[in-house]
């Protein structure tokens, strides 16, 4: 089981800012190694699947979390 | 003779041959080309105010986030948002699609539509000023990036930003007032090119 290795937090932010800052932290990790988002922003369930689909990275896992939603990205 | 039609019949056999490998590899092929390639897309920014600023950088950062290549052409108005001190504002003036919102107060009084007859707009002096000031405290109050914030993560993320050079001079501008990151500064025939091999292009 891959640890996490950076946590972003992106809650009460508004597109694009989730989508650029995951993107800036993806580029921060290595290969293979997992990006935990959190988010408030409902568009970002849907952009955060279609980010990792274009990107080639890994969507682990795609969560609701208390008032939000949390994403496990692998970097491919 | 004899020679000839043999030949013939060779080079029936061997296009027939070579359609039907075409028609078996090309597909595979095309979409191993089209995986590989990076998309990209231009961006015609015409428009300065500040509801208008936002359009083309959210979707240049949204776009290079994806690892896409963006260029955006700033002409006319838009050439404002290449300013070094990027001061734009709104007006509800002539835009009855504009909502005027409260970022103040109960959530029942932020929701409400307020209404602005033209004519209110066009004599209170300072409107503009209260809204451009509304508005920014607004989106502040949603999280949304700041225009100069988008514009600068646009640059991180080698958004190519470029100046028309018409309108610079039709303006009066000095190219020490834009940014310098700004790449170039053009004119149309140059960006054309560019925007024609992009795959997204978008006048804002």
């Amino acid at each position: 089981m891959t640890t996490v290795a950076e946590k972003l937090d992106t809650r009460g932010m508004s597109c694009p800012l989730p989508i650029v800052k995951t993107r800036k932290a993806i580029n921060q990790i290595r290969a293979g190694e997992l990006l935990e988002v959190t988010t408030t922003d409902p568009g970002s369930v849907k952009d955060m699947a279609t980010f990792c689909e274009q990107t080639g990275n890994r969507l682990v896992a795609s969560n609701e979390s208390g008032n939000g939603y949390i994403f496990l990205i692998e970097k491919a | 003779m004899s020679g000839a039609t043999e030949n013939r019949i060779e080079n029936t056999q061997l296009d027939a041959w070579l359609n039907s490998r075409l028609d078996e590899l090309l597909p595979g092929k095309l979409q191993q080309i089209d995986a590989s390639r990076t998309p990209s897309m231009s961006i015609i920014a015409t428009k300065g105010t500040l509801d208008w600023a936002y359009p083309p950088f959210i979707l240049a950062s949204t776009a290079a986030a994806l690892g896409w290549d963006v260029d955006i052409f700033f002409t006319f108005y838009g050439l404002l948002l290449l300013k070094k001190d990027l001061d734009a504002g709104i007006s509800p003036l002539g835009n009855p699609a504009m909502p005027m919102k409260m970022p103040f107060g109960p959530k029942w009084f932020q929701d409400f539509d307020w209404p602005m007859p033209n004519l209110l707009m066009a004599s209170v002096p300072g409107f503009e000023k209260v809204a451009t000031g509304l508005m920014k405290k607004t989106f502040r109050n949603k999280g949304v990036a700041t225009v100069e914030e988008l514009r600068s993560l646009c640059l991180e993320a080698d958004v190519n930003m470029i100046a028309c050079q018409m309108t610079v001079d039709v303006f009066g501008f000095d190219a020490a007032e834009f940014i310098p990151e700004v790449t170039d500064f053009v004119g149309a025939t140059s960006f054309l090119p560019v925007a024609q091999k992009s795959d997204v292009c978008l006048f804002i």
